[in-house]
């Protein structure tokens, strides 16, 4: 790479890129999302996912949770960034890879074709609590919920039993036990 | 039944409660309204600008020279859009400003209606925070709220956008009673451990330095005062950002002068080779640090701010202070007087070398230039301007460029809140409207715009608003013809190719300022500019002047490309020591 003729700034070491989900509790207002999403594109954060809804409709709170990657000091940022919005009340940080947080996915699979590719597809869901939602003589309808990178695997093999269409969440995430994050 | 007031009252109610005094606009369809009832509350004085970016930049002005919130009114679409820059200019200065917005009425919200935008959409990551009121009950808490959020924590814009619909409904209206609440998000706060943790620091330092910015001068006077106790108490070196200029005194021994990119040769250095800096309310900007992985490598940082997302964003600190500069000064001086009575005396004698070695840095002088007696120096001009200016309670701001940095060396100030300039965003054109600002709320005071053509003439239209309300703001042009600090960058790194850089029709300034109904004033020669510039001084009306400065003179020193604060470029006459360091000359 040439160096910049007049680049006062020099970009420094890239530090070790890790996954963290980040939870939001917002007041339910407008242009609320607009504001946290907003924040992420114009400092230059990723979203890898998102997930957002009311949780508390009479204080009118809602709960995003955002899937991201970044350096820990990136991470650091976008957690002080977000607390400084007006409408935040609180932020939760969680590593991808933390065994005391559940972390679901949910996805809708369509899947068109003879009976016997069917089945192979449902059965391959089975071990996702896949639910039958839809079912005519040609097709199906089938929700799962399960890990991004399961759903991922899912899609993928699913693609040679038919699959015709694939919607699918953001993740969503909640600690295991009895405590609640404040 | 109590009295019900319409939305557009309810605006001046608010304003009323809320102390303010001075209002920047200018009038248009979605706020016909609230300019009707402007005759009705006289405590509120409007001033007509020529353009909605002045309004933004005047408020601006008025808001860092007395520390209360500026306030602008404005109406929808293109009034809202020109009033982004000023917005974003005082988002990264952290000013406070309440900006008022029309808009179409509620029931044309989405029909792109004749001068509708979506104003709420397009400031919302200029200011602080934004509202669009859809409801008149929701109005008058509205705008106490963007007053708190803009003058609560780190201060910051705000904008109210107000439906004409809004603005004719009636409602009730209560008085606001202020609350003493410090900020409506919660602010983490500093313990004393962390204060101890400094004073400790700062006992076992030999190679201390303060480092302090904007934030001081935002907590307020006390912060000054408080500062200049310590740093005196301490007898270790301090030097300041550009925001951070008048904290302390610029001509203090203490004092090394502005760090960065155009900061002194010992100020950089100093912070190059410390083992404690302390930062108090600045924020590790890419001018002042230069290439961030050779910034200061052998120091403890400590960093006192009130913004916890300052602290960590850049550079990594040993130990983050979270708090507002006036009470952790204040607790670290209490702390000081309280545990080690004998603390000044010890550790004056730590330093002593490390003074010494600043000594030779300052020596070599890094602000010298070459006078000439043909031409006028644009850091000579500055020199005289403050020479006879020192003893007034003068009030400077600038433009962005090369005479913004000539101004930052070479005028010493020694209060605070006198020194208003652009440096974040760097607008050029902020100077003037910010000087109209100024002088509004400092009637009798001398205020001067240290401006450069260029940037001067981007704003030029509201030296009409000066003569409109008799306002004698002086409009001192260091005219080079050049965009200064343009050519100089392409001088040093672009092979001295001055693509655009030159303006080939200017105004004649001292005509202009005649077609403004104002006084021009030129100097061409350095024996005149004494003369002119004491007759500017002694001129009670608004004056622009046209100062014919040297065309190719460069603002040193300079940290080039890249580089680190060691290794600094210094002027033509400091050829010797550039060779000496070795690494100056590095880049041309």
């Amino acid at each position: 790479m040439t160096k910049p003729k007049s680049a006062y700034s020099i970009p420094g070491k890239q530090g070790k890129f890790d996954t963290h989900i980040i939870v939001v509790w917002v007041d339910n207002e407008a242009g609320v999302l607009a504001r946290v999403v907003g924040l992420f594109s114009g400092r230059g954060y990723n979203i890898e996912s998102l997930a957002v809804a009311e949780i508390d409709p009479k204080l009118n709170i809602s709960r995003i949770t955002i899937v991201t990657t970044g350096t820990p000091q990136v991470i650091e940022q976008i957690k002080l960034q977000l607390k400084k919005l007006v409408p935040v009340h609180k932020v939760a940080d969680f590593m991808r890879n933390d065994k005391n947080v559940i972390f679901k996915e949910m996805a809708l699979f369509k899947v068109v074709g003879n009976e016997s590719k069917r089945k192979k597809a449902i059965k391959a869901c089975k071990k996702f609590n896949a639910i039958i939602l839809d079912k005519t003589k040609k097709s199906c309808v089938i929700q799962i919920t399960a890990l991004r990178r399961e759903i991922d695997l899912m899609s993928k093999s699913l693609k040679k039993l038919g699959l015709v269409s694939l919607s699918r969440t953001g993740a969503v995430a909640m600690t295991r036990g009895s405590e609640i994050f404040r | 039944m109590s009295k019900l007031y319409s939305g557009a009252e309810i605006v001046f109610k608010c304003l009323e409660d809320q102390g303010v005094e001075v209002i920047f606009g200018y009038p248009g369809g979605a706020v016909l309204p609230i300019y009707d009832e402007l005759k009705n509350f006289s405590s509120v004085k409007h001033f007509l600008v020529r353009h909605e970016q002045g309004a933004g930049h005047a408020a601006e002005g008025y808001a860092r020279s007395t520390g209360k919130a500026g306030v602008a009114l404005v109406t929808s679409g293109p009034g809202a859009t020109n009033i982004v820059t000023a917005l974003t200019d005082a988002y990264m200065d952290s000013v406070p400003i309440v900006c008022i917005s029309g808009q179409v009425p509620t029931h044309l919200i989405g029909t792109d209606a004749f001068q509708e935008c979506d104003t709420t959409g397009i400031t919302r990551p200029c200011t602080k925070h934004n509202w669009l009121v859809k409801d008149v009950k929701d109005l008058a808490k509205t705008i106490h709220r963007a007053f708190e959020v803009a003058t609560t924590g780190r201060p910051g814009p705000v904008l109210v956008d107000i439906p004409k619909d809004i603005q004719f409904q009636k409602t009730n209206y209560t008085k606001y009673k202020r609350q003493k609440k410090i900020n409506g998000k919660a602010q983490k706060h500093f313990n004393q451990s962390e204060i101890d943790k400094l004073i400790n620091l700062m006992s076992k330092s030999s190679k201390p330095i303060f480092y302090t910015g904007g934030g001081v001068i935002n907590s307020g006077p006390k912060a000054s005062t408080l500062l200049r106790e310590l740093v005196y108490a301490t007898g270790f070196p301090i030097t300041s950002t550009l925001q951070g200029l008048g904290a302390f005194p610029g001509d203090d021994n203490q004092f090394l002068g502005m760090l960065g990119m155009h900061g002194t040769y010992e100020a950089n250095n100093a912070m190059h080779e410390c083992d404690l800096m302390i930062n108090i309310g600045a924020r590790f900007d890419d001018r002042i640090t230069g290439k961030l992985d050779e910034f200061s490598p052998k120091s403890k940082k400590v960093h006192i701010d009130i913004d916890p997302s300052s602290i960590n964003k850049n550079v990594k600190v040993d130990l983050p202070i979270v708090g507002d500069v006036t009470e952790v000064i204040n607790s670290v001086i209490k702390t000081i007087k309280k545990k080690k009575t004998n603390f000044e005396k010890s550790n004056k004698q730590k330093i002593s070398k490390w003074w010494e070695k600043i000594e030779k840095w300052r020596s070599i002088r890094s602000l010298d230039f070459v006078n000439s007696s043909e031409t006028i120096k644009p850091q000579y001009a500055v020199q005289r301007l403050y020479e006879l200016t020192k003893n007034k309670d003068t009030y400077i701001t600038t433009e962005v460029g090369q005479h913004q940095m000539w101004a930052a060396q070479h005028y010493k100030f020694d209060k605070p809140n006198r020194w208003m300039t652009s440096g974040g965003l760097g607008t050029m054109g902020y100077g003037l409207p910010s000087a109209v600002g100024v002088q509004v709320a400092h009637p009798n005071k001398l205020v001067i715009d240290i401006a450069g053509e260029a940037s001067v003439l981007m704003t030029m239209q509201e030296m009409s608003t000066a003569v409109q309300y008799s306002l004698p703001i002086k409009i001192f042009i260091l005219n080079n013809e050049y965009m200064g600090m343009v050519r100089q960058w392409q001088e040093l790194l672009h092979d001295k190719n001055y693509s655009e850089s030159y303006t080939a029709a200017l105004p004649d300034f001292v005509k202009l300022a005649e077609a403004y109904g104002c006084v021009g004033l030129r100097a061409s020669t350095p024996e005149e500019l004494d003369d002119k510039i004491i007759e500017m001084i002694n001129t009670e009306r608004p004056v622009i002047f046209d100062c014919r400065v040297d065309k190719v003179e460069n603002c040193f020193p300079m940290i080039p490309s890249g580089k680190a604060h060691n290794q600094m470029l210094l002027g033509p006459n400091d050829q010797k020591e550039n060779k000496i360091t070795g690494k100056g000359k590095t880049l041309v």
